[in-house]
């Protein structure tokens, strides 16, 4: 039976992996995660969960312990944040590489310098391009479920999957979460084989040295060159499209859930307006369609579950109809605009939808965003000029 | 229209504030309200230091996770912080504020268009032995004036929350301290002239 419990998102990140019944842990505690590795910790000390966890020295220490359990079959865990998540970032390009359906869950926090310890999403964002697949989480029910669907879509891609929810704004803070039972979980996902690399009298050297030219290997077997893997990794990333759509359908006949698998509409079916968005502030944003409405702005919000692999046709076909799109995003590419507002432009532009656009970067290093700061935000950008934008930037930097 | 209450918690880094904020929210959770949300706001995150955590009750789930700016409840674990926080500048009109305080609204020059609730939450966890290593615990008397002076959560569902998360002797002294500060509880409704003077402005 499942049982509902008012617990964090970091509360709910560790249940969900203990649920998966994961066999490795390698994580470095930095805040917002500590409390995962936390709760992980004590309930592999408890005996209540089966699973080596290794303290290591460092963030790219943890990924390489990961990436080493993985290759040798086991299901591996972690978690980090910000400057930890980034210290990792040779070690994401080398579980991508690798093929190994390795999930973190990254809670997300602004990155230093200068320092802080609050929220945004700039750590992740910066990951972008390692070949891991994204998820972004609304609320600490969403965070459980998407870590459960995490290692589905994983194990069957291959591909490493990272699980992204805002650092404090849902990390620490308390809400409902229905937590299923060990039964309906071991239903969902089924143990994973691996790939059966360690038995004895078996040699096998991993990650060889990858030659430019296919060649043959010691078999006779003709072997892909580098640029061949790296196409064969980027048409796998795009093809678990149709994977992480179809994860959320079969989590829902099980678990009665469904979080909208690639991207989710609130109030779009009449909308004019549309705001786009991912995380905590997607949520945030539907109360302010809310608001506009009731000044007369027919506004709904899309918001942005799989950011890779981008899920540029569904997002076409969610704003075929809309007058304005405004995306609300916590980064920013340094010298252009959000990554996110960039990439749906693109799609926008592909697909030869016009509309009036604009991007506005929000709540970087734990700026508060409220509904009412959206409302004012967007209201400019449907009425005025289309604009690239940040919302409450105070003082003389202005 | 949903129902949405909404509460400020201020305390001192260590003194419960959070966990005072997450036992009401299951209780409110009990008590039916399907939305409930409990934010703590850090940044020092060191004993002593003034925090606060953000609590949000509702009939619908919860689609907001920012600041509470216009409670309709504060709770102040520690009456030294009204001199340094002013927690009723945004307290909705006809709201509620609970202080952790021994001393009358006129010693802590209390006084506005809110119904003052007070309980010495400190002696009565001190009665009820609700005492680790030197420190006196006061995150579940806290909840005994909160459930004195208001119907939104009742009592027994703060019981309930309470005994879910403690075991043994120290459920029993959680228990009896909730009970105690609910019993010493001294509620001072909002005078009515207040109120007409609040809506005159």
């Amino acid at each position: 039976m499942s049982e509902v419990k008012i617990i964090t998102a970091n509360e709910a990140a560790a249940e969900a992996a203990a649920l998966c019944r994961v066999q490795v842990i390698a994580a470095y505690p930095i805040t917002p995660q500590t409390p995962v590795t936390e709760e992980l910790a004590a309930m592999v000390e408890r005996g209540d969960l089966k699973a080596e966890y290794l303290t290591v020295e460092s963030e790219h220490s943890a990924m390489a312990s990961i990436v080493g359990a993985s290759q040798v079959g086991a299901r591996v865990f972690t978690a980090s944040s910000a400057n930890g998540l980034l210290y990792m970032h040779e070690m994401l390009h080398w579980a991508a590489g690798s093929r190994l359906p390795v999930v973190l869950a990254c809670v997300n926090r602004g990155v230093g310098a200068p320092w802080t310890i609050l929220n945004d999403q700039q750590d992740s964002i910066s990951q972008r391009d390692t070949g891991w697949i994204q998820l972004y989480c609304r609320n600490n029910q969403e965070v459980l479920d998407t870590i459960i669907q995490a290692y589905r879509i994983a194990e069957q891609t291959l591909i490493p999957v990272m699980v992204c929810y805002d650092g404090f704004v849902l990390s620490h803070t308390n809400m409902p979460v229905e937590v299923p039972s060990q039964d309906e979980v071991d239903r969902f996902l089924p143990p994973w084989q691996g790939q059966g690399l360690l038995e004895s009298g078996r040699f096998v050297n991993l990650n060889p040295l990858i030659l430019s030219e296919p060649r043959p290997d010691a078999q006779g077997n003709l072997m892909p060159g580098y640029m061949e893997l790296r196409h064969r990794l980027h048409e796998d990333v795009l093809a678990s499209l149709a994977v992480i759509h179809h994860t959320d359908e079969e989590f829902q006949e099980i678990f009665g859930r469904s979080w909208g698998g690639l991207v989710w509409r609130y109030r779009m079916d009449d909308a004019e307006h549309a705001l786009v968005s991912m995380g905590s502030l997607a949520l945030e944003a539907t109360r302010a369609a809310d608001s506009l409405r009731v000044q007369g702005l027919r506004t709904g919000v899309i918001g942005v579950r799989a950011y890779r692999p981008f899920p540029a046709s569904a997002l076409v076909q969610a704003l075929a109809a809309v007058k304005t799109v405004t995306v609300f995003e916590k980064d920013v590419s340094y010298g252009y605009a959000g990554a996110l507002a960039t990439d749906l432009k693109a799609a926008l532009f592909d697909a030869g939808v016009s509309v009036k656009f604009s991007g506005f970067v929000a709540g970087l290093g734990g700026r508060d965003v409220a509904a009412g700061q959206i409302v004012q935000a967007a209201t400019d950008a449907i009425l005025n000029e289309p604009r690239y934008g940040w919302v409450d930037v105070r003082g003389s930097s202005t | 229209m949903s129902e949405l209450y909404e509460i400020v918690w201020h305390g001192r880094g260590g003194q419960g504030a959070v966990t005072a904020a997450k036992l009401y929210t299951e209780a409110a959770y009990y008590q039916g309200f399907k939305g409930v949300s409990a934010k703590p706001t850090y940044f020092s995150e060191r004993r002593g230091a003034p925090v606060s955590v953000h609590t949000r009750i509702s009939s619908e789930p919860i689609r907001t996770y920012s600041n509470v700016t216009t409670p309709d409840m504060a709770v102040v674990l520690d009456d030294n912080l009204l001199e340094m926080v002013n927690v009723t500048a945004n307290l909705r009109e006809g709201g509620l504020l609970v202080v952790n305080s021994s001393l009358t609204p006129q010693d802590l020059g209390l006084s506005g268009p809110f119904t003052i609730a007070l309980a010495d939450a400190f002696h009565a966890s001190e009665a009820a032995e609700l005492i680790v290593e030197g420190n006196v615990l006061i995150s579940t008397s806290i909840l005994g004036p909160l459930a004195a002076a208001s119907h939104l959560v009742s009592l027994e569902n703060i019981q309930r929350a309470v005994a879910g998360k403690f075991a043994g002797k120290a459920k029993d002294r959680n228990l009896k301290a909730l009970k105690l500060a609910f019993e010493a509880t001294r509620v001072f409704r909002r005078k009515p002239a207040d109120a007409v003077s609040a809506s005159a402005r």
